[in-house]
């Protein structure tokens, strides 16, 4: 017992202060990568490396259309090594998540010259992440919806509905002492019918369909779904086949979708703190209503 | 290139076995094809067992109807004390589509036969246990490993039972369905569990809810890409699987992999190693109520995440490892980081591993539950970490050294009490050999090469990886394709094997320790169901 308690004491506090404080992270940690629209002189090394699809091209005779998709993406940075020109570079942001999946995607058009690399950027189409990407003021806005609304308890069910068990590890480490998601008053619970978050992995496979709908049928209003993840938002690298039906969003109503392969901790619990806003708007129109 | 020694073993088996041993050869010192004239397995494989005790790795198919008008079989042998695997192909025709069921006499390959009918459509005959493993009952009747059902079908909504369990009767006698959602946060399976009061008689599982089209996936993919799709088999064992993987295919092409990339695949391997065996340790406490233990447990294993990041720029070492090498070399702020990481997490580690032994109720939680005995470890072919702690002295690193293993020297824990104890002992005793391994490591070949560029593959070759992951032997097999593709990929995770020992240990314990001994095995549901 003696011992235990000298351990305790000698460690000390390891729980971080995130979002509070900027979060402490490897500055080797492949986060967002930023594409510099105007300076890509050449998308096809990219798209040609991506392993899911994420950076994809149409071409006709004289103009290209580029996507980029960061819920397809898994932050392997093989698209800023196979560009040349520098205009691919790995960012650290990790913060990504939002509520409407067209944020993730942005768009370009480009003229092309003769060897079909890029002559003229004709329009780019980038959408912020989120508007809500203040994470700091997002934390203070959970915690206190979170402290007045939800009687200072945010339960969450978590669905494995087929992923390869990398967000699982993620999720799991947020109620590890050092990001200690409980000093939110946030909770994983064993049954959905305490929960008021469904937090689902993918892609979600034929197998786990029912199950999906079964848990989320379970859950009790006002309840809000959040997708995690490359396989959860789009199917990643696993994609729609006879066994994956792909997003989550396929067979759930979507309200939050956390970008990342997997996300790590703070990325997931910026997305669990946005979906709390939604949550709390959502019991607002309930009392109204 | 047929050695001397191998063409006296063909004789001796062509002698003992007569034509039906059609040719052998050697695609590569240490991997020996035996192709056989028709499906009969059993005659090689009894000869192989009795006379050589060689062991059944690993079973898997083939559709080769489009190019030699047959199905092949391929059974996976090794023996102890050499390197070498024993690949025995066999033809199953694909008018009979028939081939003689192993499972009654080596139970270990009970689920892999199984699997090979609902992915091929082949009948193992004889098989004591014949229904549907990898497919559930409610799917139509597709073989979705053949090589003319296209991966994008999209199947008709399923109906009918998914699964009907064996009844379990008897006064008092309950069945208690647990998941395929379960309490925690972990992956998908059902189980049912038939119990009499407290005590679990017969424990029912039900996996393959995470099955998502791997295997097909790998042969629409090309190379560079199926790198990432190999690091998503298992996300705990993103580096293991990725490894076996690019092994694989190096394999095939005759790539060498200069020293420097060798040992940092080696360092990230045990880190890997690492871990996941200290969640594990963590969550075994947890299980019996020891819980600052695991609050020690999952924050050590945070600081190596950590040290994972820094090292590769991902928390589970994704996006490192490539077919020549690996990505990126180390600087000098990335090798103190290691350094510095490692040496404190080994006093650390020391300083967590005497809290759990100086507490009494804890060992005595763990002494004598989820008891599989050694001889049905061996039965059931048990690998890993649940083999070695019930006698199973199996480890690929030393029996078929692969990476840098064969440069440093260390211990292969086994115990042969085989209960959730044991197999935390041997988590324990693998961290501080991972951990002198890491030392070791750490500066070898420091100013060598870590990758080379690679050339086009080429076509119609087959190459066997073996790598040892914090679980236990996993097993990549591929046949490449033209253009950059494969033609098959086939993924054996070592849960797949290890499943049936769940079911072995549970017997008899109460249910209210059934997390506990699953935990201290903490198979792969997505490994398995790929």
């Amino acid at each position: 017992m003696f011992k235990i308690l000298q351990k305790t004491v000698s460690t000390g506090t390891v729980t971080v202060n995130y979002p509070a404080e900027p979060a402490k992270i490897s500055e080797r940690f492949r986060g967002r990568p930023s594409f510099d629209f105007d300076k890509w002189k050449d998308a096809r090394p990219a798209a040609d490396v991506c392993p899911t699809g994420a950076i994809s091209l149409s071409d006709n005779d004289e103009s290209r259309n580029v996507t980029v998709d960061y819920g397809l993406c898994v932050f392997c940075g093989l698209c800023a090594e196979a560009s040349s020109d520098q205009a691919v570079r790995v960012t650290q942001e990790f913060a990504l998540a939002t509520s409407d999946r067209r944020n993730l995607v942005f768009t370009a058009e480009y003229t092309l010259n003769a060897d079909r690399t890029h002559g003229g950027l004709r329009k780019v189409d980038r959408r912020l992440v989120d508007a809500e990407t203040d994470v700091e003021s997002l934390g203070q806005k959970a915690r206190d919806t979170i402290q007045k609304i939800l009687g200072r308890s945010l339960a969450i069910r978590e669905v494995d509905a087929g992923s390869c068990n990398g967000c699982e590890l993620e999720i799991v480490a947020l109620n590890n002492p050092v990001h200690d998601i409980e000093r939110f008053g946030i909770h994983f619970v064993a049954s959905p019918r305490h929960a008021d978050m469904l937090l689902v992995t993918g892609p979600v496979t034929r197998n786990m369909e029912l199950a999906l709908l079964k848990t989320h049928r379970a859950m009790a209003e006002p309840k809000v779904v959040v997708a995690v993840g490359a396989c959860g938002i789009s199917g990643g690298i696993f994609g729609e086949n006879y066994a994956s039906l792909g997003s989550v969003d396929k067979v759930l109503p979507v309200d939050v979708y956390i970008p990342g392969c997997p996300p790590r901790p703070q990325a997931l619990l910026h997305g669990i703190l946005l979906a709390v806003g939604r949550l709390a708007e959502r019991l607002h129109t309930d009392r109204a209503g | 290139m047929m050695t001397q020694a191998m063409s006296a073993m063909f004789e001796a088996l062509r002698q003992k076995l007569g034509p039906q041993v059609q040719s052998v050869r050697a695609d590569r010192e240490d991997e020996i094809y035996l192709l056989l004239a028709d499906a009969d397995i059993r005659p090689i494989t009894e000869h192989l067992r009795g006379q050589f005790g060689a062991r059944l790795v690993t079973v898997f198919a083939e559709d080769r109807r489009a190019t030699e008008g047959v199905f092949f079989n391929y059974y996976v042998f090794e023996q102890k004390g050499s390197a070498q695997y024993l690949i025995v192909q066999a033809p199953v025709r694909s008018d009979s589509l028939e081939f003689p069921s192993l499972s009654a006499e080596l139970p270990a390959v009970n689920w892999q036969e199984r699997e090979i009918q609902d992915w091929f459509g082949l009948k193992a005959a004889g098989h004591p246990n014949p229904r549907r493993v990898a497919l559930h009952d409610n799917w139509p009747d597709v073989y979705p490993l053949r090589k003319d059902f296209p991966l994008e079908t999209v199947l008709p909504p399923f109906e009918g039972e998914r699964h009907i369990y064996r009844p379990a009767f008897g006064e008092g006698v309950l069945q208690v369905p647990v998941g395929p959602v379960h309490a925690g946060i972990i992956e998908p399976g059902h189980f049912n569990f038939a119990v009499a009061g407290e005590p679990i008689l017969y424990l029912q599982l039900r996996m393959f809810y995470t099955h998502k089209g791997t295997e097909k996936l790998f042969e629409q993919l090309p190379i560079h890409k199926a790198v990432f799709l190999a690091e998503s088999i298992s996300g705990d064992s993103s580096f293991s699987h990725g490894t076996a993987f690019c092994q694989a295919i190096e394999r095939a092409a005759n790539i060498e992999v200069p020293l420097r990339g060798l040992v940092m695949r080696t360092i990230l391997l045990e880190l890997e190693r690492i871990c996941n065996h200290v969640g594990d340790i963590g969550a075994i406490a947890t299980d019996v109520g020891f819980v600052i233990a695991n609050a020690h447990a999952s924050r050590l294993k945070e600081t190596l995440v950590t040290l994972n990041e820094q090292l590769t720029g991902s928390r589970l070492l994704r996006g490192m490892v490539c077919v020549g090498g690996v990505r990126r070399s180390w600087d000098a702020a990335q090798l103190g980081a290691l350094r510095s990481t490692v040496d404190s997490f080994a006093r650390e580690f020391r300083d967590l591993i005497s809290l759990i032994d100086r507490s009494e109720s804890t060992r005595d939680r763990l002494e004598q539950t989820g008891v599989l005995r050694p001889d049905k470890a061996r039965d059931l072919g048990i690998v890993g970490v649940g083999g070695r702690a019930s006698g199973v002295d199996l480890d690929v690193r030393r029996d078929h050294p692969y990476a840098a293993y064969s440069r440093y020297s260390f211990r292969v824990p086994v115990y042969q009490a085989g209960d959730v104890w044991h197999r935390m002992q041997v988590r324990i005793d693998e961290v501080n050999e991972s951990i002198g391994i890491v030392q070791n490591a750490m500066a070898d070949g420091l100013r060598r090469e870590f990758r080379v560029p690679v050339p086009p593959i080429p076509s119609d070759r087959c190459a066997l990886s073996a790598v040892e992951g914090w679980r236990g032997e996993i097993i990549h097999w591929i046949r490449t394709g033209p253009d950059n593709h494969l033609e098959r990929c086939k993924i054996k995770d070592p849960s797949l094997n290890n499943w049936p020992a769940l079911v072995e240990a549970v017997q008899g314990n109460i249910i209210a320790d059934f997390p506990v001994i699953n935990k201290s095995f903490n198979l792969s549901y997505s490994g398995t169901d790929r």
